[in-house]
């Protein structure tokens, strides 16, 4: 009943916060808002007319949706297992990694479950999902995997910085016997989510270009770069507009996780690229497509290559000590790690399973205007829960907001 | 499969009424592309109405979800309306065909059949006929014989109610090379010109209905399942439209529908079956049921009863008798990508 209690307070107190805040917020959450109406509103559009407005046609069935699923599963991944370095690495804040981190994991799963659910062609019947409702092809569909992996990692990470929040926001020391099991509990579920999503598409005869044993490994290393690439941002942007201290140890301890990650990510880029061209098969024609274009389709041939030479410019740069040790430099091969990433992990990835089809057609997919403002609407949706869960944390870590007790 | 074999209650099927001339190009479905009809699933389930019925309706659905007895619900709204909200209401509830007892699929029958009755003011004769004893469908296809006419592929759109308007097809006729072997990368299934053209031969593909379908796995929801004769069907209102099926079917055999699909209403196929060709709805997957609707009564799938060459052959693969297994017995045969484990029930060979 009293943590009950606590717990309405909270909230309010929280709504209070991030309802309230400079002027630079008020447009930053402005902008955002006016984003997710755009985004909503084109999907009402989608939701109204069918999928057909959408760029994906039979040939390539999956297209932006899908692509941007697999890329933030893995950011929501990576950022909970960012926490296992830092704790094993010692003298780092280890609650501040978790809180933002599991913030960002947080955002990230929304956007997850909202890019498969725009994705979908019936979206009211997706009760028929629901297990003992409905029917669960479970263990045969590694699609109902995913959705229990991802359900149970979205819970693991909002009841640990929840549990962390409330005490702190009682002004009392949160147990580390209550929630570092529940830390690493979510670090082992990281990894899974991740190698299901691979598998979700690592098991498909169908698709040579995916049906490859470096794939879930691979999601993993470029997961661990792309992540906590994004947390090094996030914390540089916190650290800029919030009294909250974020040592410069921390920052310098997360960019030897991005460093290390990323040059394990590109040896499997090798791997692949040997096995796909010393001795080209059948199977290796998708990859032609990717990166050389096939019968003069060549709609992915600039992405991957900007993809490709960003990933290779940022791992070089970050080798370098000198180099990644100037937070400028950092902040910016972090952004370009990023966005190569989501290009790699995202169309980079999905699209050229499709392409050639079945018996050989060549269809090229390029999204359509509906799809890219439901997709910006959705991450603008991300940015949005995250800005409030962080927002509320840090003023809960600050003191900022503190439980009154009144009569009792 | 002999066509005239009475053993099963006969339908007052009148044999290819209007078989069009043109070659399943699209030429025949140009006429719909102006929205006039109320086309697929509109016709069972978008009923016209002014604001006032609309209302009506809404209140009435809300009534009865709020379980209000369904008796009050005639304050409100007149039976006719009553009636069809009250069939949407229990067709978005009912559960997975394949699950449903005998009771529960005559249920959802009549409901579809009633539901068009009250819109259109036709019958349909939706079948919800189970899979005979000791029947295994399978398919041959003589590629020496096939000439490239696609007569089955528009037999195929007109019995199966495809969506016209996107012109949707289950099978594919490959044109290839002579002297280049099976090279589908370098075919054409997308031909306009005369055939058979020289230097050419030709090869259908469609869903082979595999023994172990890759498509029937990675369903969530399991609203794709291999039936007992061997048919791979889908229950089109159990189907969440994710289209993992689709990723994940080598052979190109499943299509979706990525909007509303259009029949034009005097060109709907009228003898359906629930697994078969009955009127589909936007965000849903179909494929080739083998004519689950024919071939369940003992009549060959349209695309084998309108080849003109005869190379198509459709039978039961468990009677010793059938010409489909005097073709595997005597020919040499074999399937598509049967290294990836498949097992289609779909085989080639050549005279």
């Amino acid at each position: 009943m009293k943590t009950l209690k606590v717990f309405g307070s909270l909230v309010i107190a929280s709504f209070r916060e991030v309802t309230q805040g400079s002027r630079a917020y008020n447009i930053w959450m402005a902008f955002l808002t006016f984003v997710m109406l755009f985004g909503m509103f084109n999907y009402g559009v989608q939701l109204d007319e069918g999928l057909s407005v959408t760029g994906m046609t039979d040939r390539v069935s999956w297209g932006l949706y899908i692509s941007n699923f697999t890329f933030l599963v893995g950011v929501a991944a990576a950022a909970v297992m960012l926490v296992l370095p830092a704790y094993v690495l010692k003298n780092i804040d280890f609650k501040q990694a978790v809180l933002i981190g599991e913030g960002l994991a947080v955002a990230a799963l929304l956007m997850c479950l909202a890019f498969v659910i725009a994705d979908m062609g019936g979206p009211a019947r997706l009760w028929h999902m629901i297990p003992v409702i409905g029917v669960f092809n479970f263990p045969n569909s590694m699609l109902t995997w995913d959705v229990l992996v991802l359900n149970g990692y979205l819970f693991i990470n909002i009841t640990i910085p929840m549990y962390i929040l409330v005490k702190r926001y009682q002004g009392k020391v949160p147990n580390p016997k209550i929630y570092i099991p529940g830390v690493f509990l979510s670090v082992f579920w990281a990894v899974g989510i991740h190698m299901i999503t691979a598998f979700l598409y690592q098991g498909l005869q169908a698709r040579p270009f995916w049906n490859n044993a470096l794939l879930g490994p691979r999601f993993l290393a470029s997961a661990f770069a792309a992540g906590p690439a994004l947390i090094i941002i996030v914390l540089a942007i916190i650290r800029k507009f919030t009294a909250f201290k974020v040592p410069n140890n921390t920052i310098q301890k997360i960019s030897l996780i991005v460093t290390v990650a990323a040059q394990i990510n590109l040896i499997m880029l090798i791997s692949e690229l040997f096995k796909e061209f010393y001795a080209p098969t059948h199977h290796s024609i998708s990859a032609v497509y990717l990166f050389f274009g096939l019968k003069g389709k060549t709609a992915l041939l600039p992405w991957i290559w900007t993809s490709i030479s960003m990933n290779v410019v940022a791992t070089i740069i970050l080798t370098f000590h000198k180099l990644r040790n100037n937070r400028k430099i950092l902040y910016v091969v972090c952004a370009m790690l990023f966005v190569a990433i989501w290009i790699e992990k995202g169309f980079g990835l999905i699209v050229p399973g499709f392409i050639p089809g079945p018996w050989g057609k060549i269809a090229e997919y390029s999204p359509s205007f509906v799809e890219v403002s439901v997709t910006l609407g959705i991450w603008a949706m991300g940015a949005f829960v995250f800005t409030i869960l962080a927002k509320t944390g840090i003023a809960i870590e600050l003191g900022k907001i503190v439980y009154h007790k009144k009569e009792d | 499969m002999s066509s005239n074999n009475k053993k099963w209650f006969s339908l007052n099927l009148t044999n290819k009424s209007n078989k069009s001339e043109s070659r399943g190009c699209g030429k025949e479905f140009d006429s719909c592309s102006n929205n006039k009809h109320k086309d697929g699933y509109d016709q069972i389930m978008d009923v016209p109405m002014d604001r006032r019925s609309a209302f009506k309706k809404i209140t009435t659905g809300l009534l009865m979800g709020a379980g209000a007895v369904s008796t009050s619900c005639s304050v409100v709204s007149g039976d006719d309306s009553k009636e069809k909200s009250s069939i949407e209401w229990e067709e978005y509830f009912k559960g997975n065909y394949k699950l449903m007892t005998d009771e529960e699929r005559n249920n959802t029958v009549d409901r579809l059949v009633r539901s068009y009755e009250l819109r259109k003011g036709e019958k349909l004769n939706i079948s919800s006929k189970d899979a005979e004893d000791d029947v295994l469908f399978g398919y041959a296809f003589n590629i020496s014989k096939c000439q490239g006419y696609m007569d089955c592929i528009t037999a195929c759109v007109e019995e199966n109610n495809q969506d016209r308007s996107s012109q949707m097809q289950y099978i594919r006729i490959h044109e290839m090379d002579d002297g280049k072997g099976f090279n589908f990368e370098e075919s054409n299934d997308n031909y306009y010109h005369e055939v058979p053209a020289e230097g050419h031969f030709y090869m259908g593909t469609q869903c082979f209905h595999c023994e172990n379908p890759p498509c029937v796995e990675v369903c969530p929801v399991q609203a794709t399942w291999k039936e007992k004769d061997g048919i791979v069907v889908i229950d089109y209102d159990w189907c969440i439209g994710c289209r993992y099926c689709m990723a994940a079917c080598p052979y190109d055999g499943r299509r979706f529908n990525w909007k509303t699909p259009e029949v034009p209403e005097e060109e709907v196929n009228k003898n359906q079956h629930y697994l078969g060709n009955r009127l589909r709805k936007k965000g849903v997957m179909e494929k080739c049921t083998f004519c689950i609707q024919r071939s369940r009564i003992g009549k060959n799938p349209a695309c084998a009863e309108a080849c003109p060459t005869g190379s198509r052959t459709f039978g039961n693969l468990l009677d010793p008798n059938s010409n489909i297994r005097w073709i595997l017995e005597n020919k040499k045969v074999f399937r598509l990508k049967e290294d990836l484990g498949t097992e289609p029930k779909f085989w080639y060979y050549m005279d």
